[in-house]
């Protein structure tokens, strides 16, 4: 009969308003800046370099390969590569980059760069409140700004962070094992070189 | 001070303060003493149910709603007035700018005018025309021309097509808005909604001669919030605004204050039509009950006129927007004959002996037509369901 299905629905709807005044579980929503909801450990926003040890420039991962700067579809990254050679994380004599920027304003969050880094030197960040009212100044970051530790890294992707450290000690030991059969260091760098073509 | 006091109090204070002035001045200054209030109060009472509209849907969705300016979000009126005047107004090239500026303030002064006949309590009306509910539907079918104006002088597709959709909705749903009013001026022979109200105000024991306590008043009752839902263009008769389809219909090129007059103008259009439903149906300013007529009139008005406002929010949160075809299917299939078979039904009521008889025959006479229409209505349509080729 026409009407039924009417009142069914202003009876349902009239339940969940008093319903929200009584039970607070029917309240879905956070009062975002006071409660927050958990952060879910997949979550991303914009990429950040990862550095070991205490110095952020001697233990930054990145050996400036250019290979994310290529990837990158909105073009976001800009790279500088340097001159001379420091070691890289497991220990070879690597470039480094001498400038290493991401415009966030341009920056889509599509966590490219990080699939076809080859050194787990770029990872994705979760800090989203990074509104400013300096559009310039502010939104390009420098390499100092992206500079952010192995330990910030395993807190906030720990599973992720797992695996990359078992995979870079496998390559420490690996390149431990080289030294030991008394390979020279400078005979590496035509890889680097490659890369940069 | 007695309850009559409390009671006429604004009348005596107007009669006071004409004392003041010059004999020659005595009618325009009457005029303005009646005007001014309706003009403060009802944009105050707009600003009051947008707060209450947004923490009511939210409520109903299990959010909280508007929180954070002032105590439970009290203020979030005032902040959203600073910010439509202080909005840039912009007015797209192509427009016609003559009529594109008079639009909104059309729509809101027909709005206005259809509370010159509003009785807001006792001898507390603007003007007593004799001929008053046909002033109010005469002034009400301006609210159409003000939003064509919008819609064409925009010269964008999609206010064109809200003006479209929204002149054709409310010329369809003022034959029904318009014929289940017919059946109050058939019961109380009287055009003036005065005299409408006066007849109501008296009781029988503790009970009150209102008109929706008789068959064909509570069908008329219904009728009448569903057009009136209809005219005021909400939800679920949403259709010229249609966010998610039309962007915003036929104020798509507005922004800023005139924006803000495009609701001002609206949402006093809905208070004035669920002020005209209380003169009709539910007694004006009358008091449910004969022991309760110590409480002063125009606070029996304003009560249920917010209860009624309720129910609009209430509708507004429980139904989906109607289709085009729905909406006028609705119309001229079910509300058209629901309406006439309604006088007719006050016509047989009228000339029955008073008893259980007439209520027997009048309610019969309206549920088995609605019925009937309703199970009619239900056959033509094949009900199944859907199956989707592509997505699953």
């Amino acid at each position: 009969m026409l009407g039924v299905g009417i009142l069914k629905g202003l009876a349902e709807t009239a339940r969940n308003f008093l319903g929200s005044y009584v039970s607070k579980d029917r309240l879905t929503t956070f009062q975002f800046p006071e409660e927050r909801a958990p952060r879910i450990e997949a979550s991303r926003n914009f990429p950040f370099l990862v550095y070991d040890g205490a110095d952020w420039h001697e233990g930054m991962r990145c050996v400036s390969c250019l290979i994310c700067e290529k990837e990158c579809p909105p073009k976001c990254i800009f790279i500088e590569k340097s001159t001379d050679k420091k070691p890289d994380a497991t220990g070879k004599p690597q470039f480094y980059p001498t400038t290493f920027s991401i415009d966030v304003s341009v920056c889509m969050s599509c966590q490219i760069c990080v699939e076809v880094c080859p050194f787990n030197a770029i990872k994705m960040d979760v800090d989203f409140e990074q509104s400013t009212s300096d559009r310039f100044g502010d939104l390009l970051w420098n390499k100092e700004r992206l500079a952010k530790s192995n330990e910030y890294y395993r807190e906030i992707h720990p599973t992720e962070a797992a695996a990359v450290d078992a995979e870079l000690a496998e390559a420490r030991a690996k390149a431990a094992g080289a030294k030991v059969a008394a390979v020279p260091p400078p005979a590496q760098p035509a890889s680097g070189g490659a890369a940069e073509r | 001070m007695t309850p009559e006091t409390i009671d006429q109090i604004f009348v005596l204070s107007k009669g006071w303060l004409l004392g003041y002035v010059l004999a020659a001045l005595q009618p325009i200054g009457s005029a303005i003493l009646s005007v001014v209030p309706v003009l403060v109060v009802f944009p105050l009472l707009f600003a009051i149910t947008t707060v209450l509209e947004r923490k009511g849907l939210g409520r109903i969705q299990n959010r909280y709603g508007p929180n954070r300016v002032g105590p439970y979000g009290i203020w979030q009126p005032i902040a959203d007035g600073i910010k439509s005047l202080t909005k840039e107004d912009i007015v797209p090239r192509t427009a016609d700018q003559v009529v594109h500026f008079l639009a909104p303030l059309l729509l809101v002064l027909a709005a206005f005018l259809a509370y010159a006949v509003l009785p807001i309590g006792k001898n507390m009306v603007i003007t007593n025309l004799n001929a008053g509910l046909l002033f109010f539907f005469a002034v009400g079918s301006m609210v159409e021309l003000a939003v064509f104006m919008a819609g064409w002088s925009s010269r964008s597709k999609y206010s064109l097509l809200g003006a479209m959709r929204a002149v054709a909705q409310m010329i369809s749903y003022e034959v029904p808005l318009v014929l289940a009013s017919i059946v109050v001026i058939m019961a109380s022979g009287s055009l003036s909604t005065v005299d409408i109200v006066n007849m109501q105000a008296t009781y029988t024991g503790i009970w009150p001669h209102w008109f929706l306590f008789t068959p064909w008043g509570f069908a008329g009752f219904i009728l009448f919030m569903i057009a009136a839902t209809a005219e005021s263009n909400r939800a679920p008769f949403d259709l010229p605004e249609g966010e998610s389809e039309i962007i915003a219909g036929y104020y798509i090129e507005y922004s800023g204050f005139k924006f803000a007059l495009f609701f001002l103008g609206e949402y006093l259009g809905m208070f004035a039509t669920s002020g005209l439903a209380i003169t009709l149906f539910l007694g004006g300013w009358a008091a449910p009950f004969s022991f309760l007529t110590w409480i002063p009139s125009y606070l029996w008005f304003f009560l249920k006129l917010l209860t009624l406002i309720a129910a609009f929010i209430w509708a507004r949160g429980t139904f989906p927007r109607l289709r085009m075809d729905q909406l006028m299917g609705l119309a001229w299939k079910f509300m058209l004959p629901m309406t006439l078979l309604n006088i007719f039904t006050a016509g047989v009521w009228h000339f029955m002996p008073t008893g259980i008889s007439r209520w027997l025959v009048c309610t019969f006479l309206i549920v088995a037509p609605w019925m009937l229409l309703s199970r009619g209505l239900k056959q033509r349509k094949k009900l199944q369901v859907r199956t989707y080729r592509f997505a699953e």
